[in-house]
């Protein structure tokens, strides 16, 4: 090559490739986005909260993390924020929320800052195994502190939520919020009138349902699992109807071995529910967010969404009343939980401020305030109706609460309660392959070896 | 250039230089970029390598020594083999096809047309566009209910797009059996149909800096050297076979390696599109260590994890770096 040409060449090239260096990095900057969770709006940027006390230098400040900022729930968080900085003149509680459902995208941030040592004052973390394993059974000891009966009064919760914010040494760590319902069957009204159909009582209802909604040119079952952990909710509740409430508890504690031949009877009817062949569930449910397949029962193309009563402030949110809601096929009498509760970490920098509105967030008052705008009920078992003047509980959820004081109650291992973060992670990555090759024996013997040295 | 070997001067002989102002003027400008390189680019390599063999899953760091057993856990779970086996083919697809297209687009604009600059910038812009913004308008025109198969009437049914679980691969049953290689026809050993899906927004988005790499490799080739050939009887179809492709090679190795390293830890494209996938059709290393890291808590593995990643860009960087210094010694 001629020498100079080839100079040539190379200084164009040269500036092209520092074109490109300087435009690489605006492209390869993190652009955090969520990889799980109902989540529309991938962000960063914290809520537009009312926090206007944060430009008060005479308030101490406390900085809540959570995932709350959009709709019901970041309402009613942000109310009982205000009611609590009005009733604290000292204070000001901010809420610093990422978005990204089910805590997608803030739980690492707030992970990163727990282990650099900055934590936030308090933050969101799901009861069970997410905060134990995640913050206090650590092998250099727990990152959070214990809360004492001046924070949260156990007397005030039922027994087995206080065992599942208790840690190794028998002391309390969190304080919950709210309860979710996890095992829940939504349907459209009007498409099981026109059918003649009653919502399933038991997986064999289910298909023979789903069987007639599908001759009748209606898809029975939406799914959104653009986040595996929707779909792993419906296998949780085929379970539950499976191995009954003592036998799905035992999965998480090892009484129950996952080579249990019942497993394999879930594993074939979760099988049969998803398998195309059937067509009993939306073929675009890898590419759908769960609310967007909630939206598929309010435009009449599906009939029916198991979901997490979340699925109850959607329909809300979208003026839809023609749904009905029943405990999934075969879970009657079982309540799956899951709660958002708040921690204090050990190297919070204001103490004492983050005590006091964890005090807050435990009393009956502050929860019956809260729960009817987050479409959850209240987990303190004192707390009663909303005070006048308030936003009140609605049908669903006051059906919750007496389901909530009857009910088996079992945690959710989806949502953080029933195994440590490893395992779910394991299991959603079964998961993930099952729903394509739907091959039972192998899911089956994966979901053995992930439960190896996790069953507590 | 081979010739001048014989000339060449010898190395210089090293001398003490005397410290002046200039030189410790330069040193001080140029210590503080080299000083955090060193920090917060080898030193986190250094780092990350070191908590890839300790036993750090769970909050609390703990540093004793696991060896390569994070290694060996990473490269015998499912899923991080078909990370690797989407890397590889979604490496081979993107930058042959970003090549291919690319090379063709400045051939046409290589004609000396009219609005010449128009088209040069439509075909660049996309470039200038955040992956996450691409990510997610192809995430909607590629899904099944929207998207494509709505504006051009095709059947949701037939056409997944992102949503398709099917790996295509050679047929089980073949002579593959027969001489023990039969394992080649298995999904690890194929193409995912929704990782396609992918390629399409990747290639939308870089083909056009292809482009202006090789226009501008194609306007360093002087007219001489066509007409040289056209004189001789050269076919056109022969000039650019013979002629003109030889003279690119240095842009062709220049785009390979600067797609390749994109295409080696692409993240936020797959995440804004399909995270992980149906069967992991969509997954890459990175969403793996993301999640490894951040929601399982395993970080020793997650570390395992970025290192194969960074061993994999290195046998990609590492040769071309070689290869650069060698055309620039013998210049």
């Amino acid at each position: 090559m001629d020498r100079s040409m080839s100079k040539r060449l190379g200084a164009s090239l040269a500036v092209v490739a520092l074109l490109v260096l300087a435009c690489g990095g605006t492209t390869a900057t993190p652009t955090p986005a969520p990889s799980a969770g109902p989540t529309t709006a991938p962000t960063m940027a914290p809520s537009a909260a009312p926090t206007s006390c944060q430009s008060d230098a005479t308030k101490t400040p406390v900085e809540v993390q959570g995932w709350w900022t959009t709709g019901g729930e970041a309402n009613g968080f942000n109310k009982i924020i205000a009611d609590f900085n009005a009733a604290n003149p000292t204070l000001c509680v901010y809420n610093a929320a990422i978005a990204g459902g089910a805590g997608s995208v803030a739980q690492g941030r707030i992970k990163a800052a727990v282990l650099a040592g900055l934590p936030p004052d308090t933050f969101q973390v799901h009861m069970g195994h997410e905060l134990l394993d995640t913050y206090v059974n650590l092998p250099g000891g727990s990152v959070m502190s214990p809360l004492g009966t001046d924070i949260i009064d156990p007397a005030q919760f039922p027994a087995g939520v206080v065992k599942i914010i208790s840690g190794s040494d028998g002391k309390i760590y969190s304080v919950p919020l709210n309860i979710h319902r996890a095992n829940e069957l939504w349907y459209n009204k009007a498409i099981f009138t026109a059918n003649n159909l009653t919502a399933p009582t038991t997986w064999a209802e289910f298909e023979t349902d789903a069987t007639a909604l599908k001759a009748a040119g209606i898809t029975p079952l939406a799914i959104g699992d653009s986040g595996i952990w929707a779909n792993g909710m419906v296998f949780e509740t085929v379970l539950i109807g499976t191995l009954g409430a003592d036998g799905f508890l035992g999965l998480w504690t090892g009484a129950t071995s996952w080579s249990d031949p019942k497993v394999t009877d879930a594993l074939n009817e979760y099988k049969k529910i998803l398998d195309p062949a059937n067509g009993w569930v939306n073929t675009d449910h890898s590419s759908l967010s769960w609310d967007q397949a909630a939206d598929k029962l309010i435009d009449g193309s599906a009939a029916m969404t198991i979901m997490g009563d979340w699925a109850n402030g959607e329909f809300t949110a979208k003026n839809f009343t023609g749904y009905g809601w029943a405990p999934a096929p075969g879970n009657a009498t079982i309540y799956q939980a899951l709660s958002d509760s708040f921690g204090l970490p050990v190297k919070a920098p204001h103490q004492d401020g983050a005590k006091a509105f964890l005090a807050y967030l435990a009393m009956a008052t502050t929860q019956a305030i809260f729960n009817p705008y987050k479409g959850s009920i209240a987990a303190n078992v004192t707390s009663g109706d909303p005070p006048a003047g308030e936003l009140q509980y609605s049908d669903y959820q006051k059906s919750a609460q007496a389901d909530w004081k009857t009910n088996t109650i079992v945690p959710s291992m989806e949502h953080g309660a029933a195994a440590n973060p490893a395992w779910s992670s394991a299991i959603n990555d079964v998961l993930t392959s099952f729903v394509t090759d739907l091959d039972v024996s192998a899911a089956q013997a994966a979901l053995v070896t992930a439960a190896a040295g996790f069953t507590q | 250039m081979s010739t001048r070997v014989a000339d060449r001067p010898r190395p210089p002989v090293r001398r003490l230089r005397v410290p002046t102002f200039d030189r410790a003027l330069s040193i001080s400008l140029i210590a503080p970029s080299i000083i955090a390189v060193a920090i917060f680019v080898y030193g986190l390599i250094a780092w990350t390598g070191f908590v890839s063999t300790t036993k750090w899953n769970s909050l609390s760091p703990d540093y004793s020594s696991d060896g390569l057993n994070n290694f060996i856990t990473i490269f015998n779970y499912p899923r991080f083999q078909l990370d690797l086996r989407n890397t590889v083919v979604f490496t081979i697809f993107f930058v042959g096809v970003s090549l291919a297209i690319g090379l063709f687009l400045a051939n046409l604009l290589d004609r000396k047309i009219r609005g010449e600059g128009v088209f040069r910038s439509i075909f660049l812009f996309p470039m200038a566009i955040s992956f996450i913004v691409t990510g997610v308008v192809w995430k909607w025109l590629l899904t099944p209910s929207s998207g494509v198969n709505l504006l051009l009437g095709l059947d949701p049914v037939q056409n997944k797009w992102l949503t398709d679980p099917a790996v295509l691969h050679i047929p089980t049953g073949t002579v593959l059996n027969d001489i023990g290689l039969g394992f080649l026809s298995t999904n690890l050993w194929g193409v995912p149909i929704a990782l396609l899906s992918i390629v399409i927004a990747a290639v939308w988005q870089m083909s056009g800096f292809v482009m202006a790499l090789y226009l501008a490799g194609l306007r360093g080739i002087p007219d001489e050297l066509r007409e040289a050939a056209r004189v001789d009887g050269a076919s056109e179809l022969g000039i650019f076979r013979h002629v003109v492709l030889p003279l690119l090679t240095p842009v062709t190795v220049t785009a390979i390696i600067i797609l390749g390293h994109i295409s080696l830890k692409i993240y936020d494209l797959t995440v804004a599109m399909s995270p992980t996938g149906l069967g992991f059709s969509t997954d890459f290393p990175a969403t793996y260590m993301w999640q490894t890291a951040f929601f399982a808590n395993q970080f020793a593995r997650a570390a395992a994890v970025a290192i194969v990643m960074l061993v994999l860009i290195a046998t990609l960087i590492v040769p071309y770096l070689i290869w650069n210094r060698r055309q620039q010694v013998s210049q």
